[in-house]
């Protein structure tokens, strides 16, 4: 028999006791290489092991995100913590599981599967054996690797997976307890606030010390490397003084200042780019169909985090700790070994919770800049914080993207050649891989980084990811201009392409409905021979009662999109409702989406839920606005959705408790809704805009031209 | 040195400070070890760091503490704790409302707030009143709903 392939992250790091141990009598603990970033993953690994354990799930404490003891999962990012991630958690528990059953039965003299395991004890014909995981602990090895051969449990036979499970971590939050990182303090830590290099290559001209410490009003220092100049103290509000005062007493030279121009994403035509071509070459003549060509686009967006971002650090005998709300601790960790010149094992770096990030914020910056201060005055732990204005104008922001739908139809009015020609920055900027951290960009003698390379399709591409429309087309391609610089810097946002990708190719679709002259529900359904495509579809149409061919063009409109995240995760489709005179008001939003199994329903609902609202900011008010800087730096210059401005969300699972493999939630939705408000927005006014944001400014420049 | 005097939660403090014009959450934060106000701009734009003063809900991160002199202030940690909870907080737990969950300290108390002048608030009324908190993570229609369950437990114990 082949040994069975462990699921990827176990493969990664197959020895068991990186993964359970049983540390007390009637204590699981688990550890995961996933983060808690407000999605509830932490709830969810400790129902999938208590399934796997059959053990209560109070029993179980879940650990993650240190770099000392535990796998190494890489980034908590992409939706991919439960696909993959609660994959390797149930493996490795059912491993453990069946390590414990073959002892017991070896020591009871009976065979494996006479033996029954209820909360952690071992029973045999209904009785009790005596024997429980704690008894058998100490005889059993768990620093072994997972075979992978032991059976998972049948849905059937799942007790917490599935049901919606109090999320463990939000009472500290309703309570105010100390539930940040933000909240931490360490014996005889000090502040810290960077006077942030302007951009990569600038360099402190001047100095105004006398002016700085008045501004403190309290007593500070100054700590320095190269370009790399901080501002430490006791008192946190008196280097947050100095801090916001450097602006004008620290003077830089070669400051970048870019335009409004380059905000918009038709500036990334003509720029340096490398191409690939995904698929068969386009074809030269339209073979006697008909062609279709649109353009869509969206700017650069910010993840304007809650709290700006925060990290602590301690260097001491000469081992560096580090607490940071990054995604990613052990890169995180071989970046700032790369930084600061250390080796990996004099580092170690922990996860404690921030506010929700939504991909790569601040946060590994951050944690960067108290590492370096603190390797700067050995001995004493820092702590620093971003100003607001900070975190927006230096978080790195999701690239601006310019996608050209190119088809040609058939005589049935279906899409026969389908094109995606697209222009963007990488999504891939996370320190590694031709990325520096931030203080890294200001410290001498720093080594040269290689080129950045997007995220390869394997991983579900970046730019590219959902390009590829899941519809049946006979012949399909992308075109990819990756553009090698952008004003800004650029990386990864929840869903990193997807939401422009299928607001462009969802947008794209309807066009070719009314074309056709062919209801969009019913355009959708023609040429989706998927079943769980068609079956979301019908659901959210049946949900929001949608009737076919229903007149538009009075200001209030409906519209439907539809997608599989990746391709590969879970199918989401939305129907949006709005209303639109110079601005959109959106009055209700329904959500049909397949995501497999669901470990923790109302968890995955609270996501789902979460991806509508954050889609519905970024296409009607975002987007980062360059004027000789960074000209969105608060909440005034970069607003984002508002209580009042939220509809009511309906959603639905369908087949939550279905035997198919979980699939990631957490970014389902984001490109439907776009693309949903994108077609409502059409409905209502009987007028396409393709560029997003939607704002005021842009309606009124189309409605002026009809 | 300065020393202000002022109450949090119902107990009476006392601070010593070089700086009269530390905000108040910087006060609440550092010297006082309240760290459930949170920071979230220090621009009075986002609504993290909602205090009520004097039963008014009111912004700290900017407000110079020498303002809040002989003034009550209440913080989350005044609501009520995991044993006893605020009818509020027991709706957020009991409506799973929030994800990162930074934005509830503040959410909380402008929800007190409302609750404390109407006790029956309508849906957009309760989405107005909260128009001064930012929640980026999209736990809107948990937090409207968690809001008006805890009003209509409070109606009934009132
Ligand atoms: S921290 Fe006070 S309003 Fe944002
Ligand atoms: S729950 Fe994260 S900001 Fe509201």
């Amino acid at each position: 028999m082949n040994a069975p392939v462990l699921p990827g992250p176990l493969n990664d790091n197959p020895r068991l006791d990186l993964w359970v141990s049983f540390p007390e009598s009637g204590k699981v603990t688990i550890n995961t290489g996933r983060v808690e970033l407000g999605q509830g993953v932490l709830t969810a690994m400790a129902q999938i092991a208590a399934d796997e354990l059959d053990v209560a799930i109070t029993r179980v404490t879940v650990r993650s995100g240190v770099t000392d003891g535990m796998p190494n999962e890489g980034y908590t990012a992409g939706s991919q913590s439960i696909q993959f991630g609660g994959l390797a958690m149930g493996q490795a528990c059912a491993d453990v599981r069946a390590l414990f059953i073959a002892r017991a039965a070896k020591i009871l003299a009976c065979a494996g599967d006479e033996l029954a395991v209820r909360d952690g004890a071992f029973f045999r014909n209904g009785t009790a054996t005596g024997q429980d995981y704690w008894t058998l602990a100490s005889a059993i090895d768990l620093s072994v690797n997972a075979s992978g051969l032991a059976r998972r449990k049948a849905s059937a036979d799942l007790r917490f997976v599935g049901q919606s499970s109090a999320r463990s971590d939000l009472p500290a939050k309703i309570f105010g307890d100390d539930a940040f990182i933000h909240d931490m303090k360490l014996a005889g830590m000090k502040h810290a606030r960077v006077v942030r290099q302007p951009n990569k290559g600038a360099s402190i001209g001047t100095i105004d010390e006398a002016s700085l410490r008045r501004a403190a009003k309290g007593a500070i220092e100054f700590v320095r490397s190269g370009d790399f100049l901080a501002i430490v103290g006791d008192n946190e509000t008196a280097v947050e003084l100095a801090g916001a005062a450097a602006i004008n007493h620290v003077t830089w030279t070669n400051v970048e200042t870019p335009t409004p121009l380059q905000q918009e994403a038709n500036w990334l035509l003509q720029r340096p780019v490398i191409d690939r071509l995904l698929g068969p070459p386009e074809p030269s003549d339209a073979q006697g169909k008909q062609r279709f060509e649109a353009t869509y686009s969206r700017g650069y967006l910010a993840h304007a985090s809650i709290s700006p971002s925060c990290g602590l650090a301690q260097f001491k005998d000469g081992h560096l700790t580090v607490w940071t709300h990054c995604q990613g601790v052990f890169p995180l960790r071989a970046a700032l070994a790369r930084t600061l010149k250390l080796k990996s094992d004099d580092i170690t770096v922990r996860h404690v919770q921030g506010s929700g990030c939504y991909g790569h914020n601040g946060a590994d910056d951050a944690a960067a800049d108290a590492a370096v201060i603190a390797m700067l005055t050995p001995g004493t732990p820092i702590r620093i914080r971003w100003r607001r204005d900070e975190e927006f104008i230096y978080e790195p922001k999701s690239p601006a993207m310019l996608v050209k739908v190119r088809a040609l139809i058939d005589s049935a009015g279906k899409p026969a050649d389908w094109t995606a020609e697209i222009w963007s920055g990488n999504h891939n900027g996370r320190p590694g891989g031709g990325n520096a951290l931030l203080a890294g960009y200001a410290l001498p003698d720093q080594e040269p980084l290689p080129q950045a390379n997007e995220v390869p399709e394997a991983a579900g591409g970046g730019a590219t990811r959902n390009a590829d429309p899941l519809y049946d087309i006979a012949s399909k391609r992308i075109v990819h201009h990756m553009v090698t610089e952008t004003p800004v810097r650029v990386s990864a946002l929840r869903g990193l392409g997807a939401m422009p990708n299928v607001f462009a190719l969802e947008c794209a679709i309807d066009e070719l409905a009314e074309r056709a002259g062919v209801d969009p529900v019913a355009y959708r359904l023609s040429i989706t021979t998927d079943m769980r495509a068609r079956a979301v579809i019908e659901k959210v149409a049946a949900m929001a009662n949608w009737q076919a061919n229903a007149p538009g063009g009075n200001g209030a409109g409906r519209g439907i999109a539809f997608a599989r995240y990746k391709n590969r995760a879970a199918y989401s489709a939305v129907i949006v409702d709005l209303e639109v005179d110079e601005e959109i008001r959106l009055r209700r939003v329904w959500c049909a989406t397949d995501g497999g199994l669901i470990v923790n329903p109302d968890g995955a609902v609270n996501q789902l839920e979460g991806g509508v609202i954050q889609s519905a900011s970024w296409v009607l008010k975002e987007q980062v606005r360059l004027d000789g800087g960074t000209a969105s730096f608060d909440w005034d210059t970069y607003p984002v959705l508002k209580f009042s401005e939220v509809p009511p969300i309906d959603i639905a699972l369908i087949n939550p408790t279905s035997s198919d493999m979980p699939l990631g939630v957490g970014e389902a939705t984001a490109g439907p809704t776009a693309a949903a408000i994108g077609n409502a927005v059409s409905h209502a006014l009987g007028i396409r805009l393709r560029d997003l944001p939607l704002t005021r400014e842009r309606i009124m420049a189309a409605l002026l031209k009809e | 040195m300065t020393t202000i005097e002022f109450s949090v939660n119902g107990k009476p403090v006392s601070v010593a400070l070089d700086n009269e014009d530390t905000p108040l959450l910087d006060v609440l934060r550092n010297d006082l070890g309240l760290m459930g106000t949170r920071f979230g701009c220090g621009l009075e734009q986002c609504g993290c760091c909602m205090v009520l003063i004097d039963g008014q809900p009111e912004k700290c991160c900017a407000k110079p503490v020498s303002s809040i002199a002989g003034k009550n202030v209440t913080t989350v940690e005044g609501l009520g704790t995991p044993d006893a909870p605020h009818p509020l907080q027991q709706a957020f737990l009991d409506e799973q409302a929030g994800q990162c969950g930074y934005c509830l300290s503040g959410i909380l108390i402008s929800a007190k707030a409302l609750l404390a002048v109407n006790p029956s608030p309508t849906r957009t009324e309760i989405a107005l009143a909260l128009d001064g908190n930012i929640c980026r993570c999209g736990s809107h229609n948990r937090i409207l709903r968690a809001v008006e369950k805890a009003a209509a437990v409070m109606r009934v114990r009132a």
